[in-house]
């Protein structure tokens, strides 16, 4: 009996018959690249180049702007041509680092073979400033610094590395392929973090509908004392960081509280492969996998893609914009933003794209709330979002924060669920803004 | 330039709608409403087809000249509370009164709250419960079953099973003659409302909307346990004649009347029992207890429909009870 | 007989000992409270919206009854008339209050602002702000789904279905603020109303650069500044490519609406103006233009080109 998450949860369609199995593509090189400097949560970067400025590939091109912040570093070899703002596919205004492409001129230190390095014998300290300095964040979505993670504050320790293989978003497939293709680099990235946080431990977590992605994983992790594989039930959200931890160690997390409270660390396969590139090859975060799907696209797959790569050549990789296509989103159809133009560089917070028909872009009709209960059914943090939408709809704020709104994870099951159509979610999370606010405000006044 | 739609996510949907859930519960209810024509003819067919037909129409009108609303007669709500409404009461009842209900359950219980999802009580019920008591006789006297010949002129009408098991708690077993076999009792070969024949069909129904994911197991699942607890407490406290064993008494008492109907298919209604699983347990064992409480010591001897209209007024307090969060110690 | 006598003695009894024990517990609880507040309270409107910014009419009565002067103090609902009743009843003096009203500052129509994406989520406006840039391509502008409209207690501010911007009505607004704050990108500000409820406004809140603004919207303001150097009152400022106009410096003298190249600036409420007349037969030697005359509205292109080399010596 596979063991999952205990409360709510729904069960989407996968759809990920389009790109599963789709051999990782590398992108071409484009012309013109544009580095956003804000990748990731935290403080944006500063650049460190000037106009004029020749770089070579993984040279620092901006450095973190704080503690919990990221570096970025060139994608490609060229010439800055300016740094200035652009706009993102979501219209609102972007810091980047303009550049043209030439040649492809790597730094001499780093290691670009494809020989698996097995060295582990590091001091855990530079294993964490290697990923700090590689600028790797959280490649599952949410762009947490890693190096963050790796450091528990005084008084938490961590017991156990939770590695997410999960890929619970419908049409997702480059976690899976990257696990497939690069198996054993992963292994050694989970080695090398079980190292940096000094804990025996380690857990793979993987949904059933991946089981040559199970079985692959379970024959390399027997081969290494302390890494498990465990083939998780199909259910959504079983990637988000509390209900992971939940299905693999039966903890969960407390209210307001991050996994470290229960001894845990989570971070996404394409993550810990970045760690076993920065400090194996010396190579820092440029590229990521991503996947191009959706029912009407040409050439559906996973595409290897460096950062600042225009989206519209990753799509032209995929066989063009479909006639048909109503909705992209930037990352899975549950949780990703829908974007109003692809004229927008990739970056490291772009897991995906999806191209959703028009006939399944449009929402239903709103009717009334039944009081079904469903989606308090579906919930996987156990709110109830018909109280929650409705008190943000009469702009109740006290009584949201009573509820417990801020433990909302915005993963979509409520409004998935609702037979009535009700937009629960869009509430909810404007009702979260409103109430996020408002706490910072106060927990600003009483300092 | 190609316009994108854009709108915050999530971008899909499970499919469910209301209109579906609907169906389905009208889908479940048709295998029992067939032996109930089987049961009693004529009168199954003709008094179904008024009930469902005024409530649809008087739904509509409200809606359109009243209410100056559109119309949600499409949601399928409408011709479920039909539906319930017909299975409620006795096949021989006058047209006209039928259609006095459908009015009641329609534009009193449902459209003058604001129509579905604002209503407080289950409308079928609050129809029954105002013929129940405007019209005591014609609601309390049932033909005798014998399908399509069940004769609708004769005022040949039976005594029910439950009306035999109040006799039989004041330690009489006189009535029990008329108390059927069990397996009759579960198939349907007796008498009572359209709705309170075939325990085993309409069990049979509640079950496929389970799998179906239309209702959860909590409100049928505690008020059945709770009635069986009761009927057992009250057999072991030795209020039932000799000849009526526990065992029978706790089958009965889960069989007859609208228990079945009523557990399954009216408690469970959506927009008047609770959202939460452990407000659904209680108000599950609430209606157990208050409707064993009126078929025990009660005037009436059926309590279904009260005990779940009183539960309905409990439902929003019963909704102030949160469920369970992600991560929260029990203290 | 007995029966009603005894009834009616029991009845009478139980209800005078009621009505002495009642006497005396509202004698021994009684809230002292200055009478004035009650008097204060029946001259407010009694709408309870907010406007002036404490909990409620009553406790706006307190408030008044308890300050020292009654400046700062406004019911914008009951406006000056209201304000007078008050101070008469406390005996202060009011000061000149300049009745207020809520203006959209945005003329981004169906016309002027092409849509480049169609949006399919809740309607409403801070869900729409938080999701993306909009259903054009103006981060500023006016998003339609009507927040304010929503918001409004006194039925003053309607969405007009063929421009897609909100309209106010003059008459019923009370300036109680309430759209300002439902509006999640502070278009809508709180302005004098002006005599004869006339006033210059410029109808912009874009602050991109003039040529990124112009081709979001053909009635952006670019911040060329013609009206800032038009202006004798000195009432307009430039920040942030916007131009802003000061309402206690403006004089309605109307000459920033003639200079604006892209019609940013509305002169709301005032009467059609007279034709010019035709220039006479006889050529005229072409003078210089005398100070405070009319300017001939240029191109916009050209205004742009100009902004834009102005803009780029400023930064050099």
């Amino acid at each position: 009996m596979k063991s999952t998450f205990r409360i709510g949860g729904v069960h989407p369609h996968d759809n990920k018959q389009y790109s599963v199995h789709q051999p990782i593509t590398e992108c071409p090189l484009p012309t013109k690249a544009i580095i956003p400097l804000v990748q990731h949560i935290g403080a944006p970067a500063q650049a460190v180049v000037e106009k004029g400025q020749k770089v070579k590939v993984g040279e620092l091109i901006a450095k973190a702007g704080g503690f919990v912040s990221a570096n970025i570093h060139a994608p490609f070899s060229g010439t800055i041509t300016k740094i200035d703002t652009t706009i993102d596919a979501w219209g609102m205004k972007m810091p980047a680092i303009f550049m043209d492409v030439e040649g492809d001129e790597w730094l001499e230190t780093i290691d670009r073979s494809n020989d698996i390095v097995r060295k582990l014998d590091y001091e855990p300290k530079a294993i964490i400033d290697k990923v700090q300095e590689a600028g790797i964040v959280g490649l599952g979505g949410a762009c947490f610094p890693t190096h963050v993670k790796l450091m528990p504050p005084p008084g938490k320790t961590a017991e156990v590395l939770i590695v997410n293989g999960v890929e619970c978003e419908p049409y997702l497939t480059c976690d899976h392929q990257l696990m497939l293709e690069k198996g054993e680099e992963i292994i050694i990235g989970i080695q090398l973090l079980m190292r940096a946080l000094n804990i025996q431990k380690a857990i793979i977590g993987i949904e059933a509908n991946k089981p040559d992605a199970i079985q692959h994983m379970t024959a390399l992790a027997s081969k290494v004392l302390g890494i498990e594989v465990k083939a998780l039930k199909l259910k959504y959200p079983q990637g988000g960081e509390k209900q992971l931890i939940d299905a693999c160690i039966r903890r969960q997390v407390p209210s307001g509280a991050l996994p470290i409270e229960v001894g845990a660390v989570v971070d996404n396969v394409a993550t810990i492969y970045a760690v076993y590139e920065a400090v194996q090859k010396n190579k820092p975060l440029i590229s990521r996998v991503m996947t191009v799907t959706g029912k009407s696209l040409a050439k559906p797959g996973n595409y290897d893609v460096r950062f600042g790569t225009p989206l519209t050549e990753v799509v032209a990789l995929a066989g063009g914009v479909p006639e048909d296509t109503g909705k992209v989103i930037g990352g899975g159809p549950m949780m990703g933003r829908a974007m109003s133009n692809i004229d927008m560089p990739s970056n490291k917070r772009v897991s995906g794209l999806l191209f959703l028909p028009e006939a399944e872009s449009m929402r239903e009709e709103i009717t009334n709330c039944v009081r079904c209960g469903k989606c308090v059914g579906a919930c996987p943090m156990g709110l109830e979002p018909w109280l929650l939408s409705k008190q943000a709809w009469h702009s109740m704020w006290d009584e949201m924060e009573d509820h417990n709104i801020m433990d909302c994870i915005e993963c979509g099951c409520c409004q998935f669920t609702c037979p009535s159509h009700l937009p629960l979610l869009d509430y909810v999370r404007m009702g979260k803004a409103k109430v996020g606010g408002l706490i910072r405000a106060r927990q600003a006044a009483n300092k | 330039m190609k316009q994108f739609i854009v709108s915050p996510a999530p971008h899909f949907h499970s499919g469910d709608s209301v209109r579906k859930n609907m169906l389905l519960v009208i889908i479940a209810l048709l295998p029992a409403y067939a032996v109930s024509v089987w049961q009693f003819g004529w009168g199954a067919l003709i008094t179904t087809a008024i009930s469902v037909a005024a409530c649809v129409l008087f739904e509509w009108l409200i809606a359109k000249y009243l209410l100056k609303q559109k119309s949600t007669i499409g949601d399928l709500s409408a011709v479920l509370t039909g539906l319930l409404l017909a299975f409620n009461l006795p096949s021989n009842l006058p047209w006209w009164i039928v259609i006095i209900g459908a009015l009641v359950a329609i534009g009193v219980a449902k459209m003058s709250f604001g129509g579905l999802g604002q209503n407080i009580f289950n409308p079928a019920l609050v129809g029954r419960v105002f013929l129940l008591i405007s019209f005591p006789a014609q609601m309390t006297t049932w033909p005798v079953p014998q399908g399509f010949a069940t004769s609708y002129v004769d005022a040949a009408t039976g005594a029910t099973p439950l009306a035999a098991m109040k006799v039989a708690l004041t330690g009489s077993d006189s009535m029990m003659s008329a108390v059927p076999e069990m397996w009759d009792i579960l198939i349907g070969k007796m008498g009572g409302s359209l709705g309170e024949v075939s325990a085993l069909l309409l069990l049979a129904g509640g079950i496929f909307l389970i799998a179906t994911r239309v209702i959860t197991w909590h409100i049928p699942v505690s008020i059945m346990a709770t009635v069986a607890l009761f009927a057992a407490v009250t057999g072991w406290a030795g209020m039932l004649p000799e000849s009526v064993c526990t065992g029978e008494y706790v089958m009965l008492s889960l069989c007859t009347g609208g228990m079945m109907l009523g557990a399954w298919f009216m408690a469970t209604d959506y927009v008047t029992s609770p959202m939460s699983n452990c407000g659904k347990l209680i108000f599950g064992v609430g209606i157990g207890v208050i409707v064993m409480v009126i078929r025990t010591w009660g005037a009436y001897p059926e309590g279904m429909s009260f005990a779940i209209l009183i539960m309905n007024a409990c439902a929003p307090l019963l909704n102030l009870i949160r469920p369970k969060r992600f991560g929260e110690k029990k203290k | 007989m007995n029966l009603i006598l005894i009834s009616l003695a029991v009845l009478g009894v139980t209800g005078l000992v009621a009505a002495v024990l009642l006497y005396f517990v509202a004698q021994k609880f009684k809230v002292e409270e200055d009478p004035r507040i009650d008097e204060v309270q029946e001259a407010l409107p009694g709408a309870n919206c907010g406007g002036c910014g404490f909990a409620g009419c009553r406790a706006f009565a307190e408030g008044c009854v308890k300050a020292e002067t009654l400046d700062g103090l406004l019911c914008p609902v009951g406006g000056a008339p209201t304000m007078k009743t008050v101070g008469e009843i406390l005996g202060m003096a009011v000061g000149n209050i300049d009745p207020k009203v809520a203006v959209v500052r945005c003329n981004g129509t169906c016309e002027a602002r092409p849509k480049t994406s169609i949006y399919d989520g809740a309607k409403s406006c801070q869900i729409l702000h938080n999701c993306y840039v909009g259903e054009s391509a103006c981060p500023f502008g006016c998003l339609g789904c009507g927040d304010c409209v929503a918001a409004c207690e006194f039925d003053a501010i309607h969405m007009n279905p063929e421009t897609g911007l909100p309209e106010v009505d003059d008459e019923k607004c009370t300036s109680c603020g309430k759209c300002v704050s439902a509006c999640p990108r502070n278009i809508i500000e709180l302005r004098k109303k002006g005599p004869k409820s006339r006033r210059m406004v410029v109808m912009c809140v874009n602050k991109d650069k003039g040529a990124v603004a112009r081709k979001a919207c053909t009635n952006a303001c670019i911040g060329c500044s013609k009206c800032q150097k038009v202006c004798e009152f000195d009432a307009i400022t430039i920040e942030n490519n916007l131009a802003y106009i000061d309402y206690n410096k403006c004089r309605l003298c109307r000459k920033c609406e003639d200079a604006c190249p892209t019609g940013a600036i509305h002169a709301v409420n005032f009467p059609p103006r007279k034709p010019k007349a035709e220039p006479a037969a006889t050529p005229v030697a072409p003078k210089a233009a005398p100070k405070g005359a009319e300017q001939p509205v240029e191109k916009v292109s050209e205004v742009l080109k100009v902004s834009k080399v102005e803009g780029e010596e400023a930064k050099a």
